[in-house]
């Protein structure tokens, strides 16, 4: 650390913003890794507009990316940042009303000009205007202007040489936060291995931005967040998108069997498509599929062949899929369907986050349809749920529906890589001999025949029979099938049974599944918050406000949401209260009032963004207080005097 | 945004990989591919003649019959499976293409086949077939082209002539039909070819080629609905109407027809297509010698076209099109065949590789 003055922090939230091609994915992604690199826990959430370049300078055209980063354990992004840089005038306004009073503004002058405020709806300039910003420390710098005169000696167009303010800026975070620069500095020079003045520009600005945070009395302080104490391990940071990839990968590994993806790109689940392409070596295959139902026909075909077929896609591609669903359910092969959640009906928020496809993976197929379905609840956790999906979905041949979302797809968290040893081995248990005795002769010789819908008797699951197994031809099809020997039959028990049958089929993975866990310090909470997904860190960062404001909650956060673990009704009959905190109108409440007849109260927010800690607090507050018998204003006044630290 | 050189898989028959009957396998009928289902075809069906010819090919291949995978949609033709005993998928309207894509790609030791209709695979299925058609996924397509709705009793469908008064089209359809050859041409198929259900000779010789040939092989067969499109192809099927109806294509022949062979196809110098002339104006010498193997396609597009988009007087029957082309499933095999041989160690050591790569600290 330089000569200036250190403070001590305990955690602290950036926000970066700017245009969208000025970058600022990129800049909190390497602020990100380097605090990674540092030991901090993190989280982070990345925002950007659906247009590649929406109009320069405009608030529709920003983008952000927001790091968390502490010296403790934390579970969200945080609610409310304690620094924005803002690149340019839309950037700032966009951003304004997130920022608690004050917040610290970096703020790149060069760009407030006239155009550009009338282009971001400023009448009057902000910086200029008194008490526009008064509740904030603001450090207005000439980002851009300081970036093209570091970087003048690789004679660079003036277009090219300000395109490294973005670096300039990481440099002048990474000094005021101590962060380690030897990652940014490598991964600068392979970027850029191709156009060296492009690479000695961007880490020349990089520099500067550090040298200038060092000299300048602009700055007065550098801050110091220490490594956090996680458990014991090797950590590296991840995306839930890179780690339901490694997931799949992993799943092919564990279970001897090649992993065919069939896929359509589509937002926000298009980077596990790229990432599994790169894993041939795996013998992974990758099929970029005409449409979004010849990705799923195609994943199809290859589980019947014998691999684990795989599709990957978002809310609108799962409506395109239905059906073929349906088929898998019907012909009883193992699929994974990934739907990493974004806002809709239709085309929707195509970047931003929700969690409004829980009915449409439950429900939404023609007929009695059941699917399982799998929920991972942070970035990392995506790998386990991966696994956990492929296990379900091989053991009990059928369709398994994989519910991640556009915050766990992009966001990232400090990830404790696992022990490869320990993941669980999955057996596809192929069938390779006749399993029917159709007749026995005199002299007890038996006739044997392969019944392709022959149940175990455990799981209920059919024998999977692939192609070149001799001796085991079989037809199997969308029509309704005849119990055991599966040949078509449009015989009314029959299709009675048989409905019921493959209901009974998923219904019994619960009893491969372990209890719910109910996480209750004190044991004497009558507020219970249930959730799924990616709401498991807002959601445990509000219990935490609540109980350290001296109050009583439990929380419980549901990896299965079909079938449920088989003690829930029991959990949920526990308390007094329930409450279900969804990115939606009340899916899972509904779920959860229809068959446990619980009155599930819905905490709902459908605005593309995670749900805020804060806002959770209070709404657990006045539950626990009503519950408790306690003053609600009481409560409120409890929690307000509790920093948020989680 | 770069290309690189694919290096081309040696070409190879659409069967070579799988495996064939042992020597000492006793001999295969059409009856060891015939299953316990009861056939549910109506009463005069072209399907029966197809299936008839289908099982009784079926040996010829001398595959293993394991190794035999029959994909179909939905339509009367779709049922196709459930009769062969071979393995088999009756899937979802449009979609067979797709799930054979997986198979073929998933597996080089199966033989597969798709069984579709005019419109499982022109209309609601038109985007799959043209797909696999470009990619030239190792498959046989069996296209029956009975220019009508069967199955839900009796609507135009996508090769329906103009003008075609049906259920759905009282006052006559006003859409404009499909040529499933020249779609195929156009979608870069690699083998296109055109049959008849009641010309079992013919029919057996197209399927030999098309199994041989490794790629996508298109076959349209017309087929005869005897219910509610009967005698559709009455003209090619007449014996007094079929020596004018059919212009037979056999590579390396003259294209020639009609009674005595007085008709046959010359070079049309004014449209730059190809048209019907009399052999005694035009010379023998001046008859298009039908080349299959032509890589440039705008001559089979061109013949493709004199088949009546009306009611059916005319129409070219054989192979269209045989050109070599590397095939989806091969290329894709063998990016990771040579991914696999360039890496090391278990795959367990490989995926803790993996997910310990990239920037990573400890914690102790």
């Amino acid at each position: 650390m330089g000569s200036k003055q250190v403070k001590q922090l305990d955690r602290v939230i950036i926000r970066f913003a700017g245009d969208s091609g000025d970058g600022m994915q990129l800049t909190g992604d390497r602020f990100t890794q380097e605090s990674a690199a540092f030991g901090n826990d993190l989280v982070t959430l990345p925002n950007f507009p659906a247009e590649i370049r929406a109009p320069q300078g405009t608030i529709p055209g920003v983008s952000s990316f927001q790091v968390h980063f502490a010296d403790h354990d934390i579970l969200t992004a945080g609610d409310s940042p304690d620094v924005l840089v803002a690149m340019n005038p839309a950037a700032l306004k966009a951003n304004l009303a997130d920022l608690h009073k004050g917040a610290a503004i970096i703020v790149d002058t060069h760009d407030f000009t006239a155009r550009n405020l009338a282009k971001a709806g400023y009448d009057v300039n902000p910086l200029e205007q008194e008490g526009a910003l008064s509740d904030f420390a603001v450090h207005p710098v000439d980002l851009t202007g300081m970036t093209v005169a570091a970087v003048k000696e690789f004679g660079l167009s003036r277009k090219d040489a300000a395109r490294a303010k973005n670096m300039f800026a990481l440099g002048l975070l990474s000094w005021m936060y101590g962060r380690p620069t030897e990652s940014t500095v490598a991964f600068l020079s392979k970027k850029f291995a191709k156009v060296p003045d492009i690479r000695d520009a961007n880490i020349t600005a990089f520099k500067a931005g550090w040298n200038f945070g060092e000299t300048t009395e602009t700055f007065v302080v550098q801050y110091e967040v220490k490594p956090a104490k996680l458990p014991a391990g090797t950590y590296r940071n991840i995306t839930g998108n890179l780690a339901l990839a490694y997931g799949l990968v992993a799943s092919g590994v564990q279970s001897g069997l090649p992993v065919f993806l069939g896929s359509y790109p589509i937002t926000p689940a298009s980077d596990i498509l790229h990432e599994l392409s790169k894993h041939k070596g795996f013998g992974v295959t990758t099929l970029q599929a005409e449409d979004e139902i010849a990705g799923i026909g195609a994943a199809i075909g290859a589980s019947y062949a014998g691999h684990l077929g795989v599709t990957t896609t978002s809310g609108p591609g799962v409506a395109l899929k239905s059906e073929a669903i349906g088929l898998a359910v019907m012909t009883e092969l193992p699929l994974v369907v990934v739907d990493v959640q974004r806002g809709g009906p239709s085309t929707g928020l195509p970047t931003k986050t929700e969690q409004a496809d829980l009915l449409q993976a439950m429900f939404g197929r023609n007929g009695e349809a059941p699917v399982p379905i799998v929920a991972p609840q942070s970035p990392g956790d995506c790998f386990d749920a991966a696994l956990e999906a492929s296990r379900i979905a091989i053991t009990y041949r059928t369709p398994v529906m994989l519910l991640s979302d556009g915050y766990l797809a992009n966001g990232s968290e400090p990830w404790r890589i696992p022990d490869v040893d320990e993941l669980p081995a999955i057996d596809p248990a192929f069938a390779t001999e006749p399993n029917k005795v159709v007749s026995t002769a005199a002299d007890g010789e038996e006739t044997k025949e392969f019944w392709p819908y022959l149940r175990d008797e455990e799981t209920l699951a059919r024998p999977w029979a692939i192609p070149g197994t001799p001796g085991l031809e079989h037809r199997i099809g969308g029509l309704e099938k005849g119990d055991g020997h599966g040949n078509i039959s449009y015989e009314s028990a029959n299709h009675d049974l048989m409905v019921r049958t493959r209901q009974a089929k998923i219904d019994r993975i619960a009893d491969s599944l372990p209890p719910l866990e109910v996480d209750d310090p004190s044991g004497q909470a009558k507020v219970l918050v249930i959730g799924w997904g990616s709401t498991y860190g807002p959601i445990g960062a509000g219990c935490r406000r609540v109980r350290k404001a001296g109050f009583h909650v439990a929380q419980a956060h549901l990896r299965h949401l079909n079938p449920f673990p088989k003690d829930l009704g029991d959990v949920l009959r526990r308390y007094d209260k329930v409450l279900v905190p969804e990115m939606n109108l009340g899916q899972l409440s509904l779920l959860l009032r229809a068959k446990y007849l619980v009155d599930a109260i819905g905490y709902n927010e459908v605005r593309g963004l995670p749900l805020k800690a804060a806002v959770l607090a209070e709404v657990i507050g006045g539950l626990v207080a009503d519950a408790e018998g306690v003053d609600a204003e009481l409560v409120a006044a409890g929690l307000a005097n509790k920093e948020d630290n989680a | 945004m770069s290309t690189t050189e694919l290096g081309l898989p040696a070409l190879r028959s659409g069967v070579e990989l799988v495996p064939a009957l042992a020597a000492d396998a006793p001999a295969q009928t059409g009856k060891d591919f015939t299953s316990d289902q009861e056939v549910r075809w109506c009463p005069g069906c072209g399907d029966y003649a197809v299936l008839k010819a289908v099982q009784s090919f079926l040996p010829d291949l001398g595959l293993r019959r394991e190794n035999i995978v029959f994909v179909s949609g939905i339509g009367c033709s779709s049922r196709f499976p459930y009769y062969l005993d071979t393995y088999g998928m009756h899937s979802i309207h449009g979609r067979a293409p797709t799930i054979a894509t997986g198979i073929a790609t998933a597996r080089e030791d199966l033989s597969v086949w798709v069984v579709t209709g005019d419109g499982d695979a022109l209309s609601i299925g038109g985007n799959h077939l043209i797909h696999t058609l470009r990619r030239n996924v190792n498959m046989t397509i069996l296209l029956f082209n009975n220019r009508i709705y069967g199955l839900t009793k009796g609507q135009y469908s996508p090769t329906s002539e103009a003008g075609k008064v049906t259920k759905s089209t009282p006052m006559g359809s006003v859409d404009q039909p499909f040529n499933p050859i020249s779609l195929a041409l156009g979608a870069e198929g690699t083998f296109v070819a055109r049959t008849i259900d009641s010309d079992r000779k013919h029919l057996t010789g197209v399927l030999a080629a098309a199994a041989a040939h490794r790629g996508t092989s298109l076959v349209e067969i017309y087929q005869n609905c005897p219910i509610f499109n009967d005698g559709a192809f009455d003209s090619i099927k007449d014996r007094d109407t079929k020596d004018d109806a059919i212009i037979p294509l056999v590579h390396g022949e003259p294209i020639r027809f009609g009674t005595d062979g007085a008709k046959g196809l010359i070079r049309d110098s004014e449209t730059g297509g190809v048209k019907v002339a009399l052999v005694a104006d035009v010379g023998e010498e001046r008859l298009l010698v039908h080349d299959a193997h032509n890589p440039d396609p705008a001559t089979a597009f061109a013949i493709s076209r004199l088949t009546d988009a009306g009611i059916l007087h005319q129409a070219p029957i054989g192979i269209f099109r045989q050109v070599e082309r590397p095939t989806y499933d091969d290329q894709a095999r063998a990016q990771i065949n040579t991914a696999i041989e360039a890496s090391s160690g278990s795959p367990t050591q490989r995926l803790a590789g993996l997910i310990g790569g990239g920037d990573t600290w400890s914690v102790v």
